[in-house]
This record gives structure tokens, sequence and C-alpha cells, in this order.
């Protein structure tokens, strides 16, 4: 019999530890990877002719993304990489991919879907101003090409990525003018039980936060966003601090972001069952202990599936990786397996713990003024959607996309999609789980006409 | 529990029901639409949203006229216009055969008012540059065009409600019985509604019900395959469509003006009608991009963002049921439209709400007539 065909989607942590284990396993998986080169988002690589130490990239944690890096690259030849290639779709057992304008189809055994995260934001007004970014995009900027957003740079929002790529920028050299966070301090002292699950992540955290303060970064809690202001760029960042008084930072740059969300869309596409996860607000793929999804064969590893971060991704790549040899019929190492769903216990304790020391501030959504574009791509405003939501009657959010546009454009919703069901929950008075999710649609990423089929 | 009463019962609230139900209203009958999710959200809500008329059977052209003319007084009639716009459509041919049959459907459809102007090789790259080396000879219907089929039936349902229509959305037919002269309704979840009189309007479910009352007819379930591109400056002005017997070459797409293509044809992909289900063969939309590029060249720059299906019932003979039961007195029928609905949204529902008012009709719907497949 021929060996099962396993095809992996991604090849950050959890891709690349998927792959390994599957390799060691005696197969030889496709990975299928968006970029040129692995690493993911976290650990990405710098172009070539870079020559930045992994110290200075990834600071506390080189060591994780130098061996993740040395793991893939030891990979070479025992599988078959897929780099710069597009999963656009996935039906009946296969796979779409695109390379170029190449497009094909790769039907598998099993699929583990490791497509990570991205920024999950908050509009405001003056969001789309030229030097507004996401947390993420403003640290990709740093991590691949050594730039900064802007030279007098504020970062607002909440989560763990704020105060890291903060203090990246400082270390970096950059002028950081302010962190502003929406969750207040209370809400970091109610998670410490759950978020003492990683004591040695906490410690980073708060080493994170007191190199910023020795910097002389100015730090708020519990601030309430207001406005991006500037003309035809970003000149001032205007929220109220916890206490009531109003801030007005000067600065060229504002990086935004309020934590992350799970790249669902192939799940979805796959038929996988969604479920609303109370703790992040997001609609996740239903999983088991190991990330089996409720469609055979199809698995889920890393921020994809659950954010556990990046060692949490690694060890989820095994689990799935286990869980499509156990289901092909293949002999696992129990006695591992168990250990690495043990510490996958702990990870999940962590992420439920960051979830309500950083939590997602929906009232921001019901608080918008109406003339706030939401969805950038079909340029909708708040106003618009409410609208949609109320005088139209639209009940739920594909409902309210069908009358409004909203989620319509090239990114699908995929940043406008959450604010968006706030808004809609909110306008109808209901909880945001009431209004639904956007049903993922193909392709995942915008697809060339200029496509053709492999060999036609 | 309570039941509630009126002249007539729509069971299915797309764009037939929906449309029924304001021009019952406008005849001064009571009427409640029951529809099992939301107004105009299957077919009716995710079709191509073509206003052609342009290349239809010919018996269907009077019908179709009087769609148009209703399609052009919307804003007045309903308070909304549904993006309605005359652009024009146009359809091209790349053999010598399709001159042949361009002037055969143009004379054919001559006495109907279509004004159709075929089109020369030369004179199409003028007036069109926008065209394919492989089109010689074009089809232009100036009257045709689109509209926004996401909001077309649910601004009719609106405009019924506001009208004093009753309007039940989340509301799933379970049984309808005949009792005496009076037929009753009652849905799943145990509400009962009672009228003289129930339309049949439930698109691609429709033979599920007209088989209760012993008239199944021969249709099928598929999905249109439907995609659109990102916008790009508003440049396609009239409605483009593929004139040809291959359906592998059927292309159309339209321009809205906010700048996104929509586009869809050259097969279809399979549809559910227990699971609600419509999927995209990515086979398909991978071939329609070989037959977009070869209609307008310049689509190869373009990247699409979406695609999407919707369930659609098809007839044997390519001709809607519509009109009264053949067998039960009261009962009407208005679905299977074979993918081609949407332009006659408007005239299917001023023609229904006529024949169930008055017992005929100033527009001949015979060929559409259900008994059609009795014999067989």
């Amino acid at each position: 019999m021929a060996d099962p065909r396993i095809v992996i989607v991604g090849a950050g942590p959890a891709g690349t530890r998927a792959a390994e284990t599957l390799v060691a396993a005696g197969l030889r998986p496709i990975v299928v990877n968006e970029a040129a080169a692995s690493g993911g988002q976290i650990y990405r690589r710098q172009p070539p002719g870079f020559t930045r130490s992994a110290e200075t990239l990834y600071g506390t944690e080189a060591s994780r993304a130098t061996a993740v890096h040395a793991t893939f690259d030891g990979l070479v030849g025992k599988i078959e990489y897929r780099p710069e290639t597009l999963a656009w779709n996935v039906q009946d057992g296969a796979l779409h991919i695109l390379h170029g304008v190449q497009a094909s189809r790769l039907p598998f055994d099993a699929l583990i879907i490791a497509t990570g995260a991205t920024d999950r934001v908050m509009p405001l007004p003056g969001w789309t101003l030229p030097g507004v970014y996401s947390l993420g995009a403003s640290q990709i900027a740093l991590k691949a090409q050594g730039c900064a957003i802007g030279r007098r740079v504020a970062f607002m929002g909440t989560g763990p990525l704020l105060y890291l790529v903060a203090s990246q920028y400082v270390k970096a050299g950059a002028a950081v003018v302010a962190v502003l966070d929406t969750s207040p301090l209370s809400a970091r002292l109610r998670a410490l039980p759950l978020m003492a699950a990683r004591p040695d992540v906490l410690l980073k955290g708060v080493g994170v936060m007191l190199r910023l303060r020795r910097a002389g970064v100015p730090i708020h809690l519990g601030i309430t966003p207001v406005a991006i202001e500037g003309d035809g760029e970003v000149a001032l960042l205007r929220a109220t601090a916890a206490n009531g008084t109003a801030l007005e930072i000067a600065c060229d740059a504002v990086g935004i972001g309020y934590h992350l969300r799970s790249e669902t869309q192939l799940a979805d596409l796959a038929g996988c069952t969604l479920a609303f996860d109370a703790a992040s607000h997001q609609w996740l793929p239903v999983l088991d202990q190991d990330g089996r999804a409720s469609v055979a064969g199809i698995y889920l590893a890393g921020d994809g599936g659950r954010i556990l971060g990046a060692d949490g991704a690694e060890t989820a790549g095994k689990l799935a990786a286990y869980a499509a040899l156990a289901d092909l019929g293949r002999t696992v190492p129990d006695a591992d397996i168990e250990k690495l769903r043990s510490s996958q216990r702990r990870m999940d304790r962590f992420r439920r713990g960051l979830a309500i020391a950083f939590p997602w501030p929906a009232h921001l959504a019901a608080a918008l003024p109406d003339e706030t574009l939401v969805c950038r791509c079909e340029a909708i405003t708040a106003g618009e959607l409410r609208h949609v939501a109320t005088a139209l009657d639209a009940p739920e959010v594909n409902r309210a996309k069908a009358f409004s546009r909203v989620g319509m454009g090239r990114c699908q919703g995929r940043y406008c999609g959450l604010a968006g069901a706030e808004i809609v929950a909110a306008a109808r008075g209901v909880g945001v789980e009431q209004v639904g999710r956007l049903r993922g649609q193909a392709p995942v990423r915008p697809l060339p006409i200029a496509a053709r089929v492999d060999g036609a | 529990m309570n039941e509630q009463a009126a002249d007539v019962i729509i069971v299915g609230g797309g764009f037939m029901g929906a449309a029924t139900a304001f021009f019952l209203r406008q005849r001064g009958r009571s009427v409640i639409l029951l529809e099992r999710g939301l107004i105009g959200q299957q077919a009716s809500g995710v079709n191509f949203g073509n206003v052609r008329r342009q290349g239809r059977h010919i018996c269907q052209l009077p019908l179709a006229n009087r769609s148009r003319a209703i399609w052009g007084r919307l804003s007045e009639l309903i308070g909304e216009d549904a993006e309605f716009l005359k652009t024009g459509h146009l359809r091209i041919g790349y053999r010598p055969e399709h001159i042949g049959m361009m002037e055969a459907y143009r004379d054919a459809s001559d006495p109907y008012g279509l004004d159709l102007e075929l089109i020369s090789a030369n004179q199409l790259r003028q007036r069109f540059p926008f065209l394919g080396p492989e089109a010689i000879v074009g089809s232009f219907a100036p009257h045709d065009g689109h509209a926004n089929p996401r909001l077309a039936a649910p601004a009719f349902g609106r405009a019924a409600r506001r009208a004093g229509a009753t309007v039940v959305e989340n509301a799933e037919v379970d049984t309808i019985d005949k009792v005496s002269t009076d037929f009753l309704v009652q849905t799943k979840d145990g509400r009962r509604f009672r009228a003289p009189a129930v339309q049949i309007s439930a698109g691609a479910w429709g033979n599920r019900l007209s088989t209760r009352f012993g008239e199944p007819v021969p249709m099928i379930v598929k999905g249109p395959q439907m995609g659109v591109t990102e916008a790009v400056p508003y440049a396609l002005t009239p409605v483009l469509g593929v004139s040809t017997k291959d359906k592998l070459e059927a292309i159309y797409l339209r321009q809205v003006t906010r700048g996104n293509i929509v586009f869809g044809g050259t097969g279809h992909g399979p549809a559910d009608l227990d699971t609600i289900r419509a999927r995209v063969d990515p086979a398909v939309t991978l071939h329609q991009f070989t037959q977009l590029t070869r209609f307008v060249p310049a689509l190869a720059a373009l990247r699409i963002i979406r695609v999407w299906s919707g369930i659609e019932g098809y007839m044997d003979d390519d001709v809607p049921v519509m009109g009264p039961s053949a067998k039960v007195p009261g009962l009407f029928y208005a679905f299977g439209f074979c993918g081609a609905g949407f332009q006659l949204g408007p005239g299917v529902g001023d023609v229904m709400a006529e024949l169930i008012d008055t017992g005929h009709t100033s527009t001949p719907i015979e060929p559409f007539h259900i008994s059609r497949f009795a014999a067989s």
C-alpha cells in the first residue's frame, strides 16, 4: 500500500513540528507555505542579505526560533516543500493551491492546517490614515526590513504583542512615544491565577514591561481610544485615560492591535464545525485535544485553531501529526502524547488567562461614531452597518453583509468581521454570539484570473 | 393557538413570493407571506443580477416585457431601485454560425420591442474595444440592464410589509391541507394560517410542495457558479454574455458602478435541498478564468475575491411553472425559473397577483402551466 498522503499548510512553528513528526514516522508530507521562507510570522526570517543576529531579531525567543528554523532546514529532501504557494480552497479531500499562476489540486488523506493568526483590529476614527499599521505589520516591518513604521511611534490596543512590539521598537532605537492599553490593571490581576500556569512566560512579560518603563516609555492602562488625527497622515493620537483625562499623543505613526484572531478560513471551507468561543469572542473550529476537527482527516495546529502562542503551536503541531498518524493506523507513542496533551492544557489555561487580562474591547465597537469606517475594503461606516441591522432588519452578519457590503471586499471580512459583528449585535441589542459569523467563501486570498491549471 | 387568516397565503419568500405579496396588496387583497429563512435569501439573492430579455424563449417575452416595465418604475413603486441600471446587454458570438442564430432571434423577437442591434466584427471592436479578438458578431439589447439581487427581493418584501402584508420570516411550512374551501397551513413551529388561496413560490423546493398535491414536475436542482473580482474603475458598461450552444464557453459578466466585476456561467455545481447548501467547484472557477480572458483579455490582470453559489430549480424543458394548479382549486404555482427568474421577478409578482385576484391574466402564461407535465 502506498504511503498516506499528508498535506500541511503553513511552515511556522506548528507546521514545522508537524512535518518533523511525520518525517520521523517515515512519511514524506507535502508542506505548502504561502511565504518564501519557513518560520511563520512569529519566527519570520529576514530576507537574503540581511545579517542581524537571531538575538537581535527574536530577543528572548532566539533559541526557539533558531531551533524551529534548523528543524525545518533539516527536513529539506525529506518533505515535498512548496514555498510561495497559496492554499486557496479545500474541497472533497483535496487542497487547491496556486504557485505564481500555476493552479493545482493536491488530494490528501490527511490535512494539517497550521495557518496561524492575524492581528485583531478594532476600528476607530482615523484608522485608515497613512501611518496607521497593525501591530503585526509594525513588527514585520522591523523583522523583515529593519524599518520602523515612523519616527515617533505610538502603540495602542491590548495583548502581549502590544508590549512586545513596543519593546522591540525601543530596542531597535525607534522613538516610542506611548503605549496605550485598553485593558485595566485590574483585569491583569484577575487573570493571574490562570496565567500562573506558565510562570516563565509571565515573567518574560513582566520583563518586557520593565524594559519599556526603564526606557521611559509612558504606558497608560485602561484607556479608551478616541481618534487618530492628521491632515493626510498621522499627527495625533487621542484617547481618554482611565481617570477620565484627555490624552493627546503627538506621533507620526500608530500601531494598533487587540491580540490575535485565528485564520480559520480553510477549516471553514473544508466544512469543519465552528463554535463561538466566549473567552476570545471568536468562532473557532471545534477540535479535540489533539487538534482533530469535525471533518475526518482534517486537523488544526497552532494559532489557526487556538491562540496558544509559538511554543503552544509547536506542541500542537506534534499532536496533530500524531493524531493523523493514529487515524491512519500507525502506531504512535502514547506516553509522549500524554505529556504533550498535559502541556497543551497548561497552555490553554494561560490562553484563557490572557483573554481575561487583555480582553477584546467589544464595547468600543458599540460606541464607535456612525461616520467611522468599519469595512476599509468597501468603505462602509458603522452608521451604515447599524442602519442595515435595524432599519433593514438584518438579524445576523451574513444578511448585514448582503445589504451593506461589510466584509465583501478584498479582505473578505478577515479584518472588519469581528468588529462588524459586535456593531450588529449592539445595534440589535443581542449578544455577539447571536449574530453568527461570516460564512467562509473561497478564495482564501484574492486569486488571479491569470491562474491556469497545471498542464492545461 | 391562534390562527391567522387572509385572502392569500404565499409559501416561499423569494423574489416571486415577495413581489406577488406586494402586488396583491396593490389590489387590496390581504396576504400572508411565509418564508423558511429570510426574504430573498436563496437563489433570489445570489444570482447574477441580469435584467435581460435578449435570448429568452419567445414565449417568455410578454412576461419579460411586463417585468421590464416595472423595473423602470421600482423607485416609485417600492421606494428603492435595487441598483437597477439600464446599461444594455451585449451578447457576442465566436463563430460564423452565431451570426445566423442572432439574426433569427432578432427577427423572432422583433414584435416584442427588444430593439436588438446586430453588430459586425469591426464595429464591435470600435464600440467595445475591450472585447477579445475571437468575437466576430454582437447583438446589443439597449433596454436591458442589471440590478443587485441581494437587494431586490428583500426590498419587495419590505414594501409588501409597509403596504400591509403579513410577512413572516423563519417560518418553515410543515403542512398544507385543503379543508372545504380553505387551505390550512401550519409551520414547523406550530403557527397556523388559513386562506382560500395559496401560492407555492418555493423555488427549487417547489417540486416537493407541488408533489404533495399530486403534481410532481421534472425538476433538477443545481447551483450557479458565481464569482466577483476586486473593484477596478468602471469601464464595462453593458452586461456581457457569450451566445453559444457550447456550455463550456457560455460565460457572462457585468461590472457594478462600485467597480467589481461579477461573473458566472460555463457550468453548474451540486446543490442540496436538505442541507440548503450549494458549492462552487474550484475546477469550474479555474475554467471560467480561461473564458473570461478569452472574452475580455484585460481581465487577466485582475483577481477574484469571492465565489458563491445558490440553489436553483431547472425544469427539463427550461420553462418555468407558473399559473393555477391543474388539480386543486385555489392553488397557484410560480417556481422553477431555470436560473433565469431574476428579470422576471416583478412581472411574475404582478401577473400572479392579477391571476389570483381576477382569475385571469392580461399577459399570456399558458406555456408555463403545470398541466404540461400531467400527460406523461
